[in-house]
């Protein structure tokens, strides 16, 4: 069974991004970049099911500007067999990847696919409900257990108020949560193994997929302020600012 | 045109989270029905025909929407979404499951989170972990929303008079199956309602500490109890408990965070509270930088004094 896996370039989560002054988005000319964090737990997890021998290939595919093969690199370094770039400078939405990703679905036949829950950029936790809608196929959000047999895979979710299990049948659409494992430091000899893994780039054309937007950026703006609080000196002094002044308590 | 709610209901009540979609679906103009796919869910339909600015309650009942699966809920949405050009759902684990899912098969875009309603097509939403906000125009003609709860006042869930109008359940997808679940027993406020929340970092030390420090407070102030990522992954709280970009979005009356530093993930959680009190013993943690009242002190003697000085 081969697993493909999306990842995404992002701007390092320790990054406190800068709104442009004009308004247009947030400035991240000579940000650092990394992997997005979510989706170094859908590697590694794929890379963990592959150990243990069900899978036989995991793919690590990626969509955006050239740049991107440096995550795809990790991905490789992580412990992915190969990847594939589709490469665009275009403006990419969730629908758009997803729509993307259906085509390599239906190209390389995965038994799985593994995303990230959520993007750590645009926050919007859609693609891989998007890409389990476009290739009719069972989703399970949110994972933080895979447990892969022949033919199906349970997954626990984490859901408001606990957890559930739910049991799919395969191919299956998951996205990680936090707490489904704690990815791999990539080592030295791993990273230079991965230089001479296969890297495919391929652009949307090639895939038959219609760059559209379906969201307008009208502005992109600070979030308000909080005004300046004060220092309290002891404890006293707090219950009384929370009582008189605030008055929540 | 109308908007249509997908409420969050456990068959017999309706959630919280459901009253604020509600407030934000009002504002995108029209009538606003309300969609209640369950399993023996006639009072929580019921419920839902009481909230008020509800024109309509359409209920499907089927033993295969009992546990809310993605698959058989979106196809019962699509089922009605030609009729409606806002389709909001709240921004909960099991709004933020579905709603790509209907929008992917409308072929529309969908907007995640929104926290104001600029007008009936444009929308103000949080990104890069609430240190940005885009105001976004959808191009598509029918909206998939999800609503960030606390960004919407709840409405009233009483006064409404709604007709309740039973449907065709559509058929069960049949892809996926529930197992059953481990849902922690709290006899506590829900933390996304709570008006006063108690939240713990690392500094707490073990689930021992955090429970002994932390739960006189919050059993003092009728809190409910938060905990940081860090907690979290240290095993010291459940993970239901996170506040957090990656967790909850709280926005309590008054937040408190002790042992919290304050990192950027844990601030996107919970910085729209009224007031919030930081209690921390570095005088650097950026905690401090939202605080609106700080106390440098080691949490294990300020708590329990705070919990006695409530008397």
């Amino acid at each position: 069974m081969k697993i493909l896996v999306p990842v995404k370039r992002v701007v390092d989560y320790n990054v406190k991004v800068r709104v442009k002054s004009d308004g247009t988005g947030v400035d991240i000319a000579n940000v650092k970049m990394s992997m997005n964090p979510f989706d170094e737990i859908a590697v590694e997890e794929a890379v963990r099911l592959k150990e243990k021998g069900i899978v036989t290939e995991v793919i690590a595919v990626s969509c955006g500007v050239t740049q991107c093969q440096e995550t795809l690199r990790t991905a490789m370094a992580i412990g992915a067999d190969r990847a594939i770039l589709v490469e665009t400078s275009d403006e990419l939405q969730p629908l758009t990847v997803a729509k993307l990703l259906k085509a390599l679905v239906d190209k390389e036949q995965p038994g799985l696919v593994i995303l990230g829950k959520q993007a750590i950029d645009d926050d919007c936790n859609q693609t891989g409900q998007m890409l389990a809608a476009l290739a009719d196929l069972p989703q399970a959000t949110f994972a933080s257990k895979v447990e892969l047999a022949a033919d199906s895979v349970s997954v626990t979710r984490e859901v408001d108020g606990g957890a559930e299990t739910l049991k799919l049948g395969l191919p299956a659409i998951i996205t990680t949560d936090l707490r489904l494992n704690e990815p791999r430091y990539v080592t030295l000899p791993n990273i230079m193994k991965a230089k001479k893994k296969t890297l495919e780039v391929l652009k949307p054309s090639d895939l038959g997929v219609e760059m559209k937007a379906h969201l307008k950026t009208l502005k992109v703006s600070d979030p308000p302020k909080r005004s300046a609080g004060i220092k309290v000196p002891d404890v006293a002094t707090l219950v009384s600012k929370l009582k008189n002044d605030a008055k929540v308590i | 045109m109308a908007a249509l709610v997908i409420a969050e209901h456990d068959n017999a009540t309706v959630k919280g989270a459901t009253l604020n979609t509600v407030t934000a679906a009002m504002q995108c103009g029209g009538d606003v029905h309300v969609l209640i796919a369950g399993a023996n869910a006639a009072a929580a339909a019921q419920a839902a025909s009481q909230i008020a600015g509800v024109a309509k309650v359409l209920h499907a009942d089927a033993a295969y929407f009992e546990h809310g699966l993605a698959e058989n809920i979106a196809a019962q949405v699509l089922a009605l979404a030609k009729d409606y050009s806002h389709i909001l759902f709240p921004a909960t684990a099991a709004g933020k499951n579905v709603a790509p899912r209907v929008a992917a098969k409308l072929d529309v875009g969908q907007i995640s989170d929104i926290t104001k309603v600029d007008a009936a097509d444009t929308f103000e939403r949080p990104i890069y972990a609430g240190n940005a906000i885009a105001t976004v125009q959808s191009l598509d003609a029918i909206k998939v929303i999800t609503v960030r709860t606390t960004g919407f006042d709840p409405a009233a869930a009483t006064g409404g008079s709604a007709a309740v109008e039973t449907l065709t359940a559509t058929a069960d997808a049949g892809k996926s199956s529930f197992v059953g679940s481990e849902i922690a027993k709290n006899d506590r406020p829900e933390l996304t309602a709570a008006k006063i929340i108690v939240s713990g970092g690392r500094a707490m030390g073990s689930s021992e500490k955090f429970n002994e420090v932390l739960t006189p407070l919050a059993d003092k102030l009728g809190a409910a109890l938060g905990a940081s990522r860090a907690a979290v992954d240290a095993g010291y709280a459940p993970n239901d408990w996170q506040v957090g970009q990656t967790g909850k979005i709280v926005a309590p009356q008054l937040y408190i965070a002790a042992g919290i530093s304050g990192a950027i993930q844990h601030l996107a959680g919970m910085k729209d509270s009224k007031v919030i009190v930081a209690i921390n013993k570095d005088p650097e943690a950026p905690i401090f930088s939202v605080a609106d009242y700080g106390l440098e002190a080691d949490l294990f003697t300020a708590v329990p004094e705070l919990v006695k000085a409530l008397g």
